[in-house]
């Protein structure tokens, strides 16, 4: 079924419709049109408004019907979508059309009306936000719930051995995979920990030093610079991080005699950190940007040092603020995909050794979902259950992040 | 020191102990600022060699190494019946023309093992242009002249100099017989290196010299438009709703507070509401732009609205006021005055959140934009991939020479990101306003 004939006649007629309008708005004699409360434009736009409102809904319940699941008379349900409807849908826009010229007259609060469709449609796109968060939601609880119909809870949330590869034959070896999650987050911990202690000194000391100690002409020059990190494509990171800094630490580790290997979580916590720094440095910038010049004028006025006053008086009172930031960039650093797809490893390993392979939970995602799969197999399945656990985590972090910046302002608004 | 002296005697608590700690204190603060700065110059030094190992991998990805040889078009091979017409010239064998020339070249290569060797010098890619040479210009049948073939990949990178020869011949990829006629070909001033044209202008391809970023541009492109056209237009009128005519109750303090969730939640989730709403229940076509730009779209929504809301938040009220005060409606102020007025802070949103869609890969991975597609796509719908995800798929190609095609394709994709800022950047400057 071609929609396109459908548009082009559909925007044919609506101009007809607005050409037709306007012209009968100034066809009224002078006086009347004077007082008239809106101009010709203005009634062109009414006629087209109905001329389009009709056909929408109509392709609306068009939409909704076709995705029903109406299997039982076939040729039936294919005739209603091939005929029944696009007849409908220019029988609506043919009566909206005719409907809104005989209502037009001189008198007639066209603008009125118009705007309450443009309040309607703002409306509307708003809160198609909310939906996306339902959808979300949605889209990843209803195959979690499919996914622990055949996996206990206990065994997803405690067990230590991750093995999904599923057999295609029932009496496979090996048949039935295992899928604890334990050993993929605290792979993704791991990794986060590493990541955060190379960018939380660094971004927050950069940080300090841009707001307190540098000249504004290094501040201008020096703060996009640093800003650049974070609109690097992250797929480029994780190519940095697998071909230059893996093998950069392979090779000092052979050097210094230890045994490291190239899909080590140290280089995928490197790159991530290096990813972040901008990300908390220019938060917790803002938040040191925020904390009232009073302050700092009685601590030196006390005879403190810059460090002294930055150490013992300002982070004190950004605290809270910092502490926003850096739950915002563990919940970055949680959820990144490609630095740890392409540089850390798949194969799941419980481990605390930074040396080590281990892999994430958004690596594990990646890997059931790609390639060909049947839908309701336990391994797509989890995928899903993985994505609904970060999504949880990541928006935990945020609200508390948000709640913790938010009372901070309110301190010293 | 005379100085300390005097307020010694002046002052009685200024002791050495005390000058000491004072200068103990400030070499602390000289310590303090060192490490601030020496912080953001770690930080910098990362960007340099991230960028520096990128770019110094890449730029020979621009320049192609070329055979020149001199062949025969032989019309016995060609085009025996003398038609001349289009399918014959499709279908004629140029792979025997191309071994024919080599064999000239190297008259004493023999046994089937070195002729293998020796055919695999140019690259299998050659026969299609050679091909396509021959189509355009029929009257070359039956006449010798020279022409350009691209070399293989392995000796593209032995003659960039990626391949050393002081390895041993069991761990080198060219062989000592082929760095032999490589070194023949040389003194007769038959290798060249030109400008790699095929690099902009073709698809992806197995054989790494041969392979393209055109598709790949094509399919960002599309899917970028996508991504514009759904969340540029929802994204503003949900910014203006938000900030003009929102009463304040609990709805829109949970409509804001879900945005700027949702501007943290991690793209990967949003392949996967990709997955399940665009391909499960939608039964849109896998791999195409059209279910990519959708899914790119609900992700920029979030930046656009936050940026969208601060723009139209800084315009000062007198501008409203003014405006109603003149008997317009509070839509005529908001559509003539306000938002006219914040629309350079919204572009450069837009511009940013468009950018960030630009370098976005692992949604894309989701919804299956990873497969191996070498025709230029058509329209939305065409199975296509996306700049990053080519960039994806080349890092995990074994051979040697895709490293090479993927720092290339990584400095397109920054020189484009660069741009795209650089306008952002420009227009804030050119119509920043403050009020």
């Amino acid at each position: 079924m071609s929609i396109l004939p459908l548009i082009i006649l559909l925007l044919a007629m609506c101009a007809t419709g607005y050409w037709y309008g306007s012209k009968k708005a100034l066809s009224a004699p002078l006086p009347v049109r004077y007082l008239s409360s809106g101009n010709p434009h203005q009634f062109g736009l009414f006629v087209v408004v109905w001329g389009v409102l009709p056909p929408a809904m109509l392709f609306i319940l068009w939409l909704v019907f076709s995705f029903l699941p109406i299997d039982a008379d076939g040729s039936i349900a294919q005739q209603i979508d091939k005929v029944v409807f696009p007849a409908l849908i220019m029988l609506g826009a043919a009566a909206g059309l005719y409907m809104a010229i005989r209502e037009i007259n001189p008198k007639l609060r066209v603008r009125k009306s118009l705007e309450r469709c443009v309040y309607a449609a703002l409306l509307l796109a708003s809160t198609l936000s909310v939906f996306t968060t339902v959808g979300i939601v949605l889209s990843l609880l209803f195959e979690t719930i499919q996914f622990f119909e055949k996996v206990p809870y206990s065994e997803f949330f405690l067990a230590l051995d991750w093995s999904p590869q599923t057999a295609m034959r029932a009496d496979q070896v090996g048949s039935s995979g295992s899928f604890g999650a334990v050993p993929l987050f605290t792979g993704t911990m791991l990794i986060t920990f590493i990541a955060m202690i190379v960018a939380v000194p660094l971004g927050l000391m950069s940080a300090i030093y841009m707001t307190e100690y540098a000249s504004r002409r290094f501040r201008a020059t020096v703060k996009p610079i640093l800003e650049i990190l974070a609109g690097i494509p992250t797929v480029v990171y994780g190519f940095f991080a697998a071909l230059t800094v893996g093998v950069f630490f392979r090779d000092v580790g052979t050097a210094i005699g230890l045994d490291v290997v190239t899909e080590s979580a140290l280089a995928a916590g490197v790159v991530m950190g290096m990813m972040i720094i901008p990300f908390i440095s220019s938060l917790s910038d803002d938040v040191i940007m925020a904390v009232p010049q009073n302050l700092r004028d009685a601590s030196y006025g006390l005879g403190a040092t810059k460090s002294e006053t930055v150490l013992k008086v300002i982070i004190p009172a950004a605290l809270p603020g910092i502490v926003g930031a850096i739950l915002l960039a563990m919940s970055r650093a949680i959820g990144e995909t490609m630095i740890v797809v392409m540089a850390a490893g798949f194969a799941a390993n419980l481990t605390a050794n930074p040396l080590e392979a281990v892999t994430t939970v958004t690596v594990q995602i990646v890997g059931l979902l790609v390639g060909d799969q049947e839908f309701d197999s336990a391994k797509t399945l989890a995928a899903f259950a993985l994505a609904l656990t970060l999504f949880v985590i990541t928006l935990c972090l945020n609200v508390i992040a948000l709640l913790v910046v938010r009372k901070y302002r309110e301190k010293y608004d | 020191m005379t100085d300390t002296q005097e307020l010694k005697e002046k002052v009685s608590w200024v002791t050495d102990d005390a000058m000491e700690k004072l200068a103990r204190r400030h070499r602390s603060e000289r310590r303090f600022k060192r490490l601030g700065l020496s912080a953001i110059v770690i930080a910098l030094v990362m960007l340099a060699t991230l960028l520096v190992s990128i770019i110094g991998r890449g730029y020979t990805a621009f320049i192609q190494t070329t055979i020149t040889l001199d062949v025969t078009f032989s019309e016995a091979i060609i085009d025996p019946k003398g038609a001349r017409d289009h399918k014959t010239l499709k279908a004629a064998s140029y792979r025997t023309l191309i071994r024919e020339a080599l064999r000239k070249e190297f008259p004493d290569v023999s046994t089937r093992k070195d002729l293998r060797a020796l055919f695999g010098l140019i690259s299998k890619g050659a026969v299609q242009e050679f091909r396509d040479l021959v189509i355009s210009d029929p009257d070359l049948i039956g006449t010798t002249s020279s022409v350009e073939l691209t070399a293989s990949d392995d000796i593209d990178m032995f003659s960039k100099g990626y391949i050393s020869r002081n390895v041993s011949e069991e761990d080198r990829r060219v062989k000592d017989i082929e760095i032999k006629w490589f070194d023949q070909l040389q003194s007769n001033n038959a290798i060249q290196t030109v400008f790699n044209k095929r690099f902009f202008t073709g698809g992806d391809s197995r054989e790494p010299e041969v392979a393209g970023i055109m598709g790949a541009l094509v399919g960002s492109l599309y899917t970028l438009l996508i991504t514009f056209i759904i969340s540029f237009p929802i994204g503003l009128m949900s910014a203006i709703y938000l900030e003009e005519f929102a009463p304040k109750n609990k709805i829109t303090v949970l409509i804001e507070v879900n945005i700027n969730n949702l501007a943290a939640v991690p793209s990967i989730v949003y392949g996967l509401l990709g997955v399940a709403l665009f391909l499960n229940v939608a039964h849109m076509p896998r791999s195409a732009p059209l279910v990519g730009g959708l899914t790119l779209a609900l992700m920029t929504l979030p930046t656009i609205i936050i940026a969208a809301r601060a723009s139209i938040r800084a315009v000062p009220d007198s501008i409203r006021n003014a405006a109603l005060a003149l008997g317009a409606s509070k839509q005529q102020s908001v559509f003539h005055h306000v938002l006219p007025l914040s629309m350079p802070g919204i572009l450069t949103g837009t511009i940013i959140g468009l950018s960030q869609a630009l370098g976005e890969t692992a949604p894309l991975l989701m919804i299956g934009m990873v497969a191996f597609i070498v025709d230029i796509p058509g329209g939305v719908t065409d199975p296509a991939t996306v700049l990053p995800v080519q960039i994806f798929l080349w890092a995990d190609s074994p051979e040697r020479a895709f490293v090479e095609k993927t720092s290339g394709a990584i400095i397109v994709l920054l020189g484009f990101l660069v741009f795209m800022n650089a306008i952002a950047v420009l227009l804030r400057k050119k119509f920043e306003r403050r009020w």
